[in-house]
């Protein structure tokens, strides 16, 4: 049985998340930084979701630690893991992590962020292992 | 002011058809209105207030009130996933209570099998940050099982009791979908869908659907059936809410079931049948801990061993055979939840699973991604 690699939609931004997006095209994984309450927050909002003040994007290191994961093995597809990074910055971020071999993934291992093509649609932040 | 002795559940309802090719999903809404309401003995006339969710088709209330043929003064689509049941029947006894009806009509229907979706999250606000991930609910709630046995020591064993337990319920149900009663091994041994979640940790894919009547006290005295009254019931949402202090093996339910016991008066300990929502097996052992059934990170060990079959276990559940065996109408379990624990106060279950002299019940659900945003709803329902 052939096994096709998955294809990763196109995310649609909308005019609240653009900047995201295009700061994703130039390599740059952003997040919200609110001044008010002082907290971080992933995915960013215009708003905080902790006290609706306005918030601004700050960029993030990209890097940090897998929270949870699952591979998915399901179906004719190459297995591929949804997982929760915990960002250096603090929040965590739903994402994808591009390994060689998903059976080594590992709750608490470290991760960096990998920006990858969409179909028709600008890059998304999935992590990968950190390289030692 | 509490929602206790306020109303009865008096006519409950579950669809007999696992495959539906050649009914309509409105179609089976109405089919189960009307099982529902010759159950309790009314008629469409009686019905003044209408409760449905996100499976309702078109305009939600508004096409299915005009399509049902109802003449209603109250009206509530609250939509919290499979949850959403559960919580209407909370809402119905608010609004029972307030005088806004008094005999409240909920459906449920719809047609997976036959007619195959995916979750689209549409114009949801996380959509373009999440739309790609590929998130499905396996692996949503496989993400809260790893993290379970990354804190806790949760094995796979243990999560493989809950379906267990629910495939020796199964076995008595002409009904259910999956009847052969399955072992540790068996569930263990059955292919990886997303780890660490096997085929037997997931529930089934059902056409189908169910109907509940929650009337007031005065009309539920008027009727011929066992009288089952809505004592507690406590309802929450819950998210990664900016990503921090990100926590997946609580669910909502660590809000929703100790607000409904707190309103019932009754603790855990009194409880002697329980409905809970089983999506997957891990969806079960976290709503154990949430309600208070054992402490978190001990709900590996509270199911195991048979702890949840019927006759031998301390906490029956799922008498029916639950979502793992029996039936999980279109991929929402909330109302078959309420339906089994109302036969059990009833003493409508079968009789090899039936409580002996069941009183008092909870049923709780988990509605939408357990691994993300989700919705929790708890009822504590009692014989009198």
């Amino acid at each position: 049985m052939m096994s096709e690699t998955r294809k990763i939609p196109a995310p649609q931004p909308n005019v609240e998340n653009q900047r995201f997006f295009d700061a994703a095209a130039e390599g740059k994984l952003l997040i919200g930084q609110c001044d008010a309450c002082g907290q971080p927050h992933y995915y960013p909002r215009a708003l905080c979701p902790f006290c609706l003040a306005e918030t601004r994007w700050v960029e993030s290191a990209g890097k940090g630690a897998i929270y949870s994961l699952s591979t998915m093995r399901r179906g004719a597809g190459t297995p591929y893991t949804l997982a929760w990074v915990t960002l250096d910055e603090g929040p965590a971020a739903l994402t994808n992590i591009a390994a060689e071999d998903h059976d080594r993934l590992t709750i608490g291992q470290r991760v960096t962020v990998q920006f990858t093509p969409t179909e028709g649609g600008p890059p998304v932040p999935m992590f990968a292992p950190e390289v030692a | 002011m509490s929602i206790r002795n306020k109303a009865y559940i008096s006519g409950a309802y579950e669809h007999p058809t696992r495959l539906a090719p050649d009914k309509s999903t409105p179609q089976l809404h109405a089919e189960c209105a009307a099982g529902a309401l010759a159950d309790a003995g009314l008629s469409l006339k009686d019905v003044d207030g209408y409760f449905c969710a996100g499976d309702a088709p078109g305009f939600g209330g508004m096409s299915m009130v005009d399509y049902l043929g109802l003449n209603v003064r109250h009206v509530d689509s609250t939509e919290t996933g499979g949850s959403s049941y559960i919580l209407h029947v909370s809402h119905a006894a608010q609004a029972i209570a307030a005088g806004k009806c008094s005999v409240a009509l909920i459906t449920l229907a719809g047609r997976p099998r036959s007619e195959p979706f995916a979750r689209q999250l549409g114009n949801a606000p996380e959509a373009a940050f999440e739309g790609w991930v590929g998130q499905s609910t396996h692996n949503s709630y496989g993400m809260c099982a790893a993290r379970h046995m990354h804190e806790y020591g949760t094995t796979s064993e243990q999560l493989a009791w809950v379906k267990v337990a629910a495939s020796h319920h199964a076995q008595y149900n002409s009904h259910a979908m999956l009847r052969d009663v399955v072992t540790v091994e068996d569930v263990i041994n059955s292919p990886m869908i997303s780890d660490p979640l096997h085929r037997l940790d997931c529930c089934v894919v059902s056409d189908g659907g169910g109907a509940l009547l929650v009337v007031s006290p005065e009309v539920a005295k008027s009727l011929k059936r066992p009288l089952v009254a809505v004592r507690g019931a406590g309802e929450h949402v819950k998210g990664p809410r900016g990503g921090m202090n990100l926590d997946l093996t609580t669910s909502a339910a660590a809000v929703s079931g100790p607000a409904a016991f707190a309103e019932a008066g009754v603790t855990p300990a009194d409880i002697q049948y329980a409905s809970i929502y089983d999506s997957f097996t891990i969806t079960v052992l976290i709503q154990l801990e949430d309600l208070g059934f054992c402490k978190k990170g001990e709900g590996g060990r509270f199911v195991a061993d048979g702890n949840l079959i019927s006759g031998s276990g301390k906490l029956p559940f799922n008498t029916d055979g639950g979502g793992l065996c029996n039936n999980h109408p279109t991929n929402r379990g909330g109302i078959t939840k309420v339906i089994e624990a109302v036969r059990q106060l009833r003493g409508e279950a079968h009789s090899a699973v039936q409580v002996p002299d069941c009183g008092l019940a909870v049923a709780t659900g988990i509605g939408g991604a357990l691994g993300a945003r989700h919705g929790a709803a708890t009822l504590i329902l009692e014989r009198q």
